[in-house]
C-alpha cells in the first residue's frame, strides 16, 4: 500500500473530471435505447440455436405429425383450403408468440436472478426505453423465427396458399402479437421472483392459451360452449386475424380480431410502464 | 502510511460532489420496520477521497443505492454534481460511476462488449479509444475477447471498475472494490484509483480495510445503525486517538488488568492505553506478578481504534 501511494501519479487520457456533465437534448428514444435493443437482439443472436433454430426445428415437427395424422379427417372452411395450408400460418403465429414472450421473459429474470439488471438500472436510461428494448428486441426474435418458419415451410405447401392474401393483415397481426407477448414476457419478467414463477406464466398461461387458440382447428368445428370459450382467448384473435391475411377467410372479422389485439397491447403496456416507472420488485 | 492524503484538488467553492440532507429509509422485516438510515446529512466536494466506514448493516450500501437511484429514500434528498438524484435523475446518474459490492457480470457478452455496451447506455459515442485504456490501465487487455464467463473473481471485479468509467464520471462510488481480491491486484487498483482522483475526480469508497481509508482518503464518514456518528479529516479523527497499542507475548495476565485487554490474532494480548504513564503501570503489573514478558510491540493510533471508539461509544 505505502509504494502505491508514494507513486506520482502518471498523466491519463483526459477525462470529465471536475466537470459537471449534463446530457445534450435527447430525442424520446435515446442512445440508452438503441443500447439497450441491440444488447436484446445480440443476446438471442448469440445463442441463435437455442433461441431461432430449436423452436423453428420444433414447429416443423409439429406440422410433419399433425399434417400426416389429420390431412385426411379434418375440413376446415368448407374445404376451401387443405389441412397443411389452414395449419401453417398458425403455427408460424404460434412460434412467434411463443418465442416473443420467451425473450422479454427470460432476459428480464435472469438479469434479476443473476443481478446484472444493474447495468441498466445505474446509466440515465428512461423506463420507456428499456421498455421499448425489451419489447422490441422480443418482437425481432418472434419474428425473426417466424420468418425462418414461413421459409421452411414452403416446401411443404402450395406456394400460392404461402404468399400472403393481404400482407398488411399478416403484418399487423405479427407486430400486434409480438407487442403483446413481449409485454407480458417483460411483465411476468418484473413480477417473477424466481425461474419456478416464470414457469408457471409458461406452462400454464402462455402454452394451454396458444394451444386452445384455434392453432390446430377451425373454432367452427367446436362444439357451441368451446366455441364461446375460445372467443374469451386473446391468442385465438391473433391467430385468426393472421391466418385471415393469408387466405382471406378466418372465423371472425380481422376487424374485431384488431380491436382484441389494440385492447390488449394498451393495457399490457399500461401495466408494463406502470411497473418500470414505480420500480416495481426492481428498486426498492 | 499518514500524512500521504493530502487532496490533490479539492475544490470546496463549487458545486458539491454529493449533497446528502436529512435521508430517511427503513425496510419491512419479520419483526417490523428496520431503520437502515436515520437522518443521515453529508457534503462531499469536488476532487475528495472520501471514504464511507461502517460495521455490517450500518447502512453504507443503502446510502449507496440511494444515491445511484436503486433505492428511493423514504424522506430527505441526494444530488450528485447538484443535480437531484430524483427529479433529475438522468443528469444525476451521468454524473455518476458506481462499482457495486456484488460481483456481477453478463454471461453472453465478452469482455469488451461489456464495457462497450456499458459506455452506449450512456450514450458515448466514439468510446473505443478509452475503453482500451481502461482495459490497459485495468490489466485487462489480453481478456478483452474473453466470455466474462471464463474470468477469474478478480477479473470480473476489474470488469466492474471499468464499467464504472466508460461513461468518466465525476463522482466514481467504489463499493467494498477490493473485497476478497489479492494484494496485487488491491494494488494495482488503487494505483489507478489514486490516478483518477489525481485528475480530478471525486472517490468515495467503503471498504473494512480500514487501513486503505487510513492510507488513501482524505475525509472519513462513519455509520453505525444508519446514523452517522463521526464526519471529519482522517487526520482530526486519528489526533483524537492520542492512546497507545500494546501488545504483550506472556504466559499469563496479570490479574489487575485482565478485564483490560483481549487476545490478539497472534496470540499475544493486546492494550489500549491512555498513554505512556499507563505502559509503565502496565508492565509494573506484569513484574509484580512474576509474569516474564517474551515480546512487547507498542503501536500508535490508528483509524480502527478511532472506527472501534466511535462505535461502541454509539452502541453505549
Amino acid at each position: 500500500m505505502s509504494d502505491v501511494l508514494n507513486q506520482t501519479p502518471s498523466p491519463i487520457p483526459a477525462t470529465n473530471a471536475g466537470a459537471q456533465l449534463r446530457r445534450a437534448s435527447q430525442p424520446i428514444l435515446g442512445p440508452g435505447f438503441k443500447a439497450l435493443f441491440y444488447k436484446e437482439c445480440l443476446r438471442f443472436w448469440k445463442v441463435g440455436f437455442q433461441t431461432v433454430v430449436a423452436p423453428v426445428v420444433t414447429t416443423l415437427l409439429y406440422l410433419l405429425i399433425f399434417s400426416h395424422a389429420l390431412s385426411e379427417h379434418v375440413k376446415v372452411y368448407d374445404g376451401k383450403i387443405s389441412y397443411v395450408e389452414f395449419l401453417v400460418p398458425g403455427l408460424i403465429m404460434m412460434a412467434v408468440l411463443q418465442n416473443a414472450f420467451a425473450n422479454s421473459s427470460s432476459s428480464m429474470i435472469q438479469s434479476k436472478m443473476m443481478r446484472n439488471l444493474i447495468f441498466i438500472l445505474l446509466p440515465p436510461i428512461t423506463s420507456l426505453e428499456i421498455f421499448c428494448a425489451y419489447v422490441f428486441g422480443a418482437m425481432a426474435r418472434g419474428l425473426t423465427v417466424g420468418f425462418f418458419m414461413w421459409l421452411l415451410t414452403l416446401p411443404f405447401v402450395p406456394w400460392h396458399a404461402m404468399v400472403p392474401n393481404n400482407p398488411l393483415w399478416v403484418l399487423a397481426f405479427a407486430l400486434g402479437g409480438t407487442w403483446i407477448l413481449g409485454t407480458l414476457g417483460l411483465v411476468a419478467g418484473i413480477w417473477s421472483e424466481k425461474f419456478d414463477h416464470l414457469a408457471v406464466f409458461q406452462n400454464f398461461i402462455i402454452m394451454p392459451l396458444t394451444f386452445l387458440a384455434g392453432t390446430f382447428y377451425s373454432i367452427q368445428t367446436l362444439p357451441a360452449f368451446w366455441q364461446k370459450i375460445s372467443h374469451v382467448n386473446p391468442f385465438f384473435y391473433m391467430i385468426d386475424g393472421f391466418r385471415y391475411g393469408f387466405f382471406g377467410v378466418s372465423d371472425v372479422s380481422p376487424w374485431i380480431s384488431l380491436a382484441v389485439v389494440v385492447c390488449f397491447m394498451t393495457l399490457l403496456t399500461i401495466v408494463a410502464m406502470r411497473m418500470l416507472v414505480t420500480g416495481y420488485k426492481l428498486r426498492q | 502510511m499518514k500524512g500521504s492524503t493530502e487532496s490533490p484538488s479539492v475544490n470546496q467553492t463549487s458545486v458539491p460532489a454529493v449533497e446528502i440532507v436529512g435521508i430517511n429509509k427503513s425496510f419491512p422485516n419479520a419483526s417490523g420496520n428496520v431503520q437502515a438510515l436515520s437522518d443521515v446529512s453529508l457534503r462531499i466536494e469536488q476532487g475528495e477521497f472520501f471514504a464511507l466506514l461502517g460495521p455490517n448493516g450500518a447502512g453504507k450500501t443503502t446510502l449507496i443505492s440511494i444515491l445511484a437511484g436503486l433505492t428511493k429514500a423514504d424522506s430527505g434528498s441526494a444530488k450528485i454534481m447538484g443535480f437531484d438524484t430524483v427529479r433529475e435523475y438522468r443528469d444525476a446518474r451521468t454524473n455518476l460511476g458506481v462499482v457495486p459490492q456484488e460481483l456481477v457480470f453478463d454471461p453472453f457478452f465478452t469482455v469488451r462488449e461489456t464495457l462497450e455496451l456499458q459506455a452506449k447506455y450512456y450514450g458515448v459515442k466514439n468510446a473505443s479509444a478509452w475503453i482500451d485504456e481502461i482495459l490497459e490501465n485495468l490489466d485487462l487487455t489480453s481478456k478483452s475477447k474473453a466470455n466474462m464467463r471464463a474470468l477469474s473473481g478478480g477479473m470480473k471485479r476489474r470488469v466492474l471498475v471499468g464499467q464504472a468509467l466508460v461513461h468518466k464520471p465525476p463522482v466514481i462510488v467504489l463499493d467494498e472494490p477490493t473485497a476478497g481480491v489479492d494484494v496485487e491486484l488491491r494494488q494495482n487498483l488503487w494505483s489507478f484509483i489514486k490516478r483518477l482522483n489525481a485528475e480530478g475526480h471525486t472517490i468515495i469508497l467503503t471498504t473494512h480495510y480500514l487501513e486503505e481509508a487510513e492510507a488513501l482518503c482524505q475525509r472519513v464518514a462513519m455509520l453505525k445503525n444508519g446514523k452517522v456518528v463521526a464526519l471529519d479529516t482522517t487526520a482530526n479523527l486519528l489526533r483524537g486517538m492520542s492512546g497507545i497499542t500494546v501488545q504483550i507475548s506472556a504466559d499469563a495476565v496479570p490479574p489487575s488488568w485482565a478485564t483490560r485487554g483481549g487476545i490478539q490474532a497472534s496470540g499475544a494480548q493486546g492494550y489500549t492505553l491512555s498513554g505512556y504513564a499507563e505502559l509503565e503501570a502496565l508492565l509494573t503489573a506484569y513484574r509484580e506478578a512474576n509474569i516474564a514478558v517474551k515480546e512487547m510491540k507498542l503501536g500508535e493510533a490508528d483509524l480502527e481504534q478511532a472506527f472501534l471508539k466511535l462505535t461502541s461509544k454509539e452502541a453505549a
